[in-house]
């Protein structure tokens, strides 16, 4: 067993039946090495304060459950190490720019919202049956959109994005991304539907290049680079409405 | 109390219940659907399934052979005419997943690929790299969202089942983000709950895993059968538990012990050339290769971690490019939890508890015996997985159980008139007690009563058991039960959000499923699959133990077991046997 150790884990606190406002509370936590964020504050309900409350579920970074500021950086506290902090105090906070529920607990229903607005699913050219047999897709045209498609809808990119801080109508990275991932897809047929939130002043436009989601994508899922796509589609779909007004084929 | 009113109601929004939801949108259209899940769906544990879904579509394979894979895998405690629909039904539904945009891995060709896993005469494990379940559950959640007859009501905690006129009429759960309790009336429900591993403390699954549904059913009457099969997956890392697929050694991982020896020949799983060859070796079944550990670990050839001792398994033979390509999160994940990385130095592993066999009661079509009641996946008990599950059958049976149990809870509510009136008091009734918990002084922390239930099950319930030691665990789970009833000291005494108040009304089913599993295991008088005795009771018993274990609620006292024969159509039971053993066999 590793060396056990003293860190200082400062977390915000929010009851939304007693407390006007947040407030912080810190608590003395032994360590080994291995430890995780995640395991800190497990530490700290199971031991010394049963009332902390967060989410957690899979603690092997699937799951996307568990995203929180640590020392004002968005990350996933299954994956974040308590080792890498120490011998300074951590400050845990919930993820950034969304309205908190409770302590560390956020409320995802407004991406919720967003993920369900970009049409996420396979909209096929013609409705196939199992009978019809499986699409052939080569592992190139695979490749198209799986980076896209590997988003766990953890929130740290919301969190990291200034323009979802200014106005939260903004479709947001993951959202966009997940867009991206059906449009480049070769089975898909849907992506007119799409484009109407793409073009939206809340779609791709809102977006200003900053690239901080990319940076905190636990996933490497580079919804900058989806944002980048949609707007070259977007373009093309803008030039293409004065070229054909009655649309590509239909 | 708020009142929700849908024909059908589905428990949990993994695998199953996300299948079983779609299926009554798409296949009933006109009935309404509520998903109650106690997270919101894409964070679900089928999220962490790794290696993949079995499906025959390999030209060398048939529907016989995994037929067969499936039965003597389960050491033929398999419900055989179940098996034989499953395994018909499960391509359809691998297929089904692709054209609703699961990024299968495929073939230069486009075709799908397929690899083996443990146990397999022939390649039928379809795979998304190495993230299947995580693929297989945003699929499954993004498909869902086209439907508006399925209601979401995302982080909702079930509590109870309501039962009025011998039917199931209701759901009671808790609003999570309020604490406000809410009456899901309904004409039947699906409860897709998944497992209970985490009823042990050495485990691969996610906190959730916590036995709730299955408490529920129990709690109404309706049997838990063969709980005492609980599967420890070979490769978990000691510790942290998290999983190492057996995907790993369907791309040719091997395992080594201390002195580098493969020590899976000296257990019925050699020799060890040809390799790779099916059905041997580190391609042998879960139960075998975990058992096979503990009898290294007991002879000192084990290595020391500081989590418990351990083998290696070693990957670097199959070069980068594959090992990036094929097992990409496994990479990432010893690296980040085990400080290895997997394309230069071996992984330590150990067995971990990582599948619950038994469950809820139910028939092919998902049907409990409580009317308006059905199951589907880890929660349930449809037959398929006998003493032992085969690897890669788990997401399949989602995906197949959950749309027949989905198919028929539609039927169900299509031929069921509204409830009866006396619902509401019933749930203000159970609301009342679980709202009590909050005022209640004194008592046990939750974090106390876990950790003890965690030390009774691996002490008396582990890999290899014995009988006094199993009776030891079934008077301490009794004893904890009691301590439980006496109180439980909650820090946390608000509504809003209360994890700690949910994790105790959780800890309440779980010590229940936790007993249900100690007693059928201490009746089963023999070793079968993932149930092995060094007690005198080593060998297989067909004569006296070819049969179910079903373990009827008696409340707050210990259950009582009943056995039920097992359905056998055309595999007489015989010598279940691995490696070349096997080939002369066959």
């Amino acid at each position: 067993m590793s060396q056990t150790r003293t860190i200082m884990i400062e977390c915000l606190r929010y009851d939304p039946e007693q407390d006007q406002a947040p407030h912080y509370r810190t608590y003395e936590v032994p360590f080994t090495d291995e430890m995780s964020v995640l395991e800190g504050l497990q530490y700290i309900k199971d031991h010394l304060d049963g009332s902390l409350t967060f989410r957690w579920s899979c603690r092997m970074a699937i799951c996307g459950s568990c995203g929180c500021m640590v020392n004002h950086q968005p990350i996933l506290s299954c994956q974040s190490f308590l080792r890498d902090y120490y011998p300074a105090r951590i400050r845990v906070e919930p993820l950034e720019h969304f309205p908190i529920v409770k302590d560390l607990v956020i409320d995802q229903s407004d991406f919720l919202g967003k993920l369900e607005s970009v049409t996420p699913y396979l909209v096929p050219a013609q409705p196939l049956t199992p009978e019809d047999g499986p699409n052939l897709q080569t592992p190139r045209q695979i490749e198209d959109y799986l980076g896209y498609a590997q988003c766990i809808n953890c929130l740290l990119c919301y969190a990291a994005c200034p323009q979802y801080g200014l106005n939260n109508e903004f479709t947001g990275p993951a959202a966009l991304a997940l867009l991206a991932r059906y449009n480049a897809d070769s089975r898909d047929a849907g992506q007119k539907t799409r484009m109407e939130v793409v073009n939206a002043e809340e779609g791709v436009w809102g977006c200003t290049l900053v690239g901080l989601c990319s940076e905190v994508c636990p996933k490497h899922v580079d919804p900058a680079r989806a944002i980048n796509r949609n707007k070259i589609n977007s373009t093309q779909d803008y030039f293409l409405r004065f070229l054909a007004p009655f649309g590509r084929g239909s | 109390m708020q009142v929700i009113q849908s024909d059908v109601v589905i428990i949990g929004g993994g695998g199953a219940g996300l299948r079983a939801a779609i299926a009554v949108a798409q296949e009933a259209p006109g009935l309404s659907v509520a998903l109650v899940s106690k997270v919101v769906p894409m964070r679900s544990h089928t999220v962490a399934a790794e290696g993949g879904s079995a499906g025959v579509i390999h030209p060398d394979d048939s529907l016989d052979k995994h037929f067969d894979d499936t039965v003597s895998g389960g050491d033929w405690l398999c419900e055989q005419d179940v098996v034989d629909y499953f395994v018909g039904q499960c391509t359809r539904e691998m297929i089904q997943l692709e054209q609703w945009g699961c990024p299968w891995s495929r073939r230069d060709d486009g075709s799908i690929n397929v690899r083996f896993f443990g146990g397999m005469k022939s390649p039928r494990t379809w795979f998304a790299a190495d993230k299947t379940g995580f693929h297989i559950l945003h699929t499954l959640f993004q498909t869902s969202l086209q439907f508006p007859a399925i209601r979401r009501h995302d982080e909702f905690f079930c509590t109870d089942l309501l039962v009025e006129d011998g039917r199931l009429q209701g759901v009671l759960a808790l609003c999570i983000a309020t604490g406000e309790p809410v009456l899901f009336q309904c004409k039947a429900a699906v409860l897709a709950t998944g497992g209970a591993s985490r009823v042990f403390g050495q485990n691969t699954n996610a906190g959730i895993v916590t036995g709730e549904g299955m408490g529920m059913a129990y709690a109404q009457g309706v049997p838990l059968r063969d709980m005492e099969f609980v599967q420890w997956h070979p490769t978990a890392l000691p510790g942290s538990g998290i999983l190492m697929t057996e995907g790993c050694r369907g791309e040719g991982g091997i395992l080594l012990n201390k002195d580098d020896h493969r020590y899976l020949q000296d257990y019925g799983l050699g020799p060890l050339d040809p390799w790779p060859r099916p059905r041997a070796m580190e391609l042998g079944p879960r139960d075998r290769l975990s058992q096979a550990f503990w009898h290294e670990d007991q002879a000192g050839r084990t290595l020391q971690t500081p989590h418990g001792t351990a083998v290696h398994l070693d990957l670097r033979h199959l070069g980068e490019k594959k090992i990036m390509e094929r097992l990409p999160m496994i990479c990432e994940l010893a690296r980040t939890f085990a400080a290895v990385d997997p394309v230069t130095a071996p992984i330590p592993v150990r067995p971990a508890v990582h599948y619950t066999m038994g469950g809820v009661l139910c028939d092919v079509h998902g049907a409990t015996p409580l009317p308006g009641l059905y199951a589907a996946g880890e929660c349930s008990s449809v037959g398929i997985h006998g003493a032992n599950r085969l690897g890669s059958n788990s997401l399949a049976e989602l995906l197949v159980f959950g749309r027949a149990a989905g198919l028929s809870a539609a039927r169900h509510a299509r031929e069921t008139h509204a409830a009866s009136a006396a619902l509401q008091a019933q749930a203000e009734s159970r609301a009342a007690v679980h709202l009590d918990m909050l005022r209640r002084e004194g008592g046990t922390r939750v974090a106390r009563l876990r950790q003890r239930l965690h030390e009774i099950m691996e002490a008396g319930v582990g890999i290899v058991r014995e009988g006094p030691r199993m009776a030891r665990a079934c008077e301490q789970l009794a004893e904890l039960r009691e301590q439980f009833r006496a109180g439980v000291a909650l820090d946390d005494r608000s509504r809003a959000f209360n994890t700690e108040w949910l994790t105790a009304i959780e800890l309440s089913h779980t010590l229940q499923v936790a007993e249900a599993m100690a007693h059928a295991a201490l009746l089963r008088q023999e070793s079968r699959g993932a149930h092995m005795r060094i007690d005198g009771f080593e060998a297989r018993d067909d004569e006296r133990f070819l049969c179910h274990s079903l373990i009827h609620s008696q409340g707050d006292a210990p259950p009582r077991v009943t056995h039920s024969p097992v359905t056998i159509t055309r595999s007489q039971p015989r010598a279940r046997v691995y490696g070349g053993a096997a080939q002369n066999q066959s």
